[in-house]
């Protein structure tokens, strides 16, 4: 039987442990990943990929290490940048409240939602009541926008345009 | 329907074993042909792709079961970000296509099992497939289907590897249009209940009985 010709190379009970510890860690450090993925949802400009070691294959262990090290860096490195990103999320909220509250303190200022941290297309827009007119006179409001814009179908109206 | 499976578990190569000693290969055996999805089928799987909203695709790697073969991924030295576990591939391409396409029998059954549960399951023809079936790691110069350079994990039987493990069986043992017998295998990985595994098998049994 060719099952019979494969000689088992199994580590040491010493390098086991540290082979099972390592795993552990792998283990925990790609749950808290995962969490903060779905926490980070849905901002763009985070890097989640950790390099890939050839696999499926049992790795090495400077390999489990370098696996390990790389994932507690992307782990620091994207919760740094979300909690950087909410800071000037939470910034760009309080300026919308006040763009609100006193519209004419904040001429032509604009704020979208990619930039509270929130999914869609909507914006805040500080702009001025019957244009020119309103310019002239100070009368400014937010407008607030209606979305994205609608999908095009696949009917012939569609094609059409 | 409801019929009891007569699972039994697959052998593990003892360096498998000790690194993972939670690993298993859970398989069974049916006769069943390969053929055109029937329409019960398309309407689950229409039914699925309704249930399976954006939120739910993120949130998708957070779940226990994806969770875990997101982990053995890693552990085994693939990048789940670079190559998508099988159910976080699903759900990416039923968010890209815009719902669980049909394509036939077996794999429609497979992508149910993989939706339903989060745990893959794998087909061969059982009788292209010699003695018991296992997972080992793979020798240099054997095929599967192309060269293996040595140290790759497969899923073996006693005359060589069937396929690299999570990859596409060796087109000389997987199920073509002639298979009149299929041998169907779970990998179970650390987190995995052997009920999701169990039930994963069972959705494929099940959905291909539906087709018979």
């Amino acid at each position: 039987m060719a099952l019979q010709l494969l000689e088992p190379v199994l580590a040491p009970a010493d390098e086991r442990a540290a082979r099972r510890s390592l795993l552990d860690q792998i283990a925990k450090l790609e749950g808290e990943l995962a969490q903060l993925f779905c926490t980070a949802f849905p901002r763009t400009g985070f890097e989640w990929g950790v390099g890939s070691r050839g696999g499926p294959r049992l790795l090495s262990l400077g390999e489990l290490e370098r696996v390990r090290d790389e994932l507690a860096e992307r782990l620091q490195d994207n919760r740094s940048t979300l909690s950087e990103r909410t800071w000037q999320e939470e910034q760009k909220r309080c300026l919308v409240e006040e763009m609100l509250l006193e519209p004419e303190e904040h001429r032509w200022e604009r704020i979208s939602n990619a930039e509270i941290g929130e999914p869609g297309c909507k914006h805040w827009h500080v702009r001025p009541r019957y244009g020119l007119i309103g310019m002239l006179v100070g009368w400014w409001r937010v407008v607030i926008s209606s979305g994205c814009p609608l999908a095009k179908g696949r009917g012939q109206s569609a094609a059409a345009r | 329907m409801s019929f009891e499976l007569e699972l039994s578990r697959g052998w593990i190569g003892a360096d498998l074993a000790a690194e993972f000693p939670d690993l298993a290969l859970l398989q069974v055996s049916m006769e069943a042909r390969p053929g055109k999805t029937p329409p019960p089928v398309k309407e689950r799987l229409r039914e699925m792709s309704n249930r399976f909203t954006g939120g739910k695709a993120v949130q998708v790697r957070q779940q226990a079961v994806p969770w875990a073969y997101r982990v053995f991924f890693r552990q085994i030295g693939i990048d789940p970000d670079e190559r998508r576990t099988p159910v976080e591939a699903a759900a990416l391409e039923r968010m890209r296509a815009g719902a669980f396409q049909s394509t036939n029998l077996l794999d429609d059954a497979l992508l149910i099992a993989i939706v339903e549960t989060g745990v893959p399951v794998l087909a061969f023809d059982r009788d292209r497939v010699q003695g018991e079936v296992g997972l080992r790691v793979a020798q240099a110069g054997e095929q599967a289907p192309y060269p293996l350079r040595g140290g790759e994990i497969v899923t073996a039987d006693e005359a060589g590897p069937l396929s690299v493990l999570f990859g596409e069986p060796n087109p000389d043992r997987g199920v073509t249009p002639a298979t009149e017998r299929m041998l169907l295998a779970a990998v179970q990985v650390k987190g995995v209940p052997d009920v999701s595994v169990e039930e994963a098998l069972w959705t494929v049994t099940e959905t291909l009985g539906a087709g018979a």
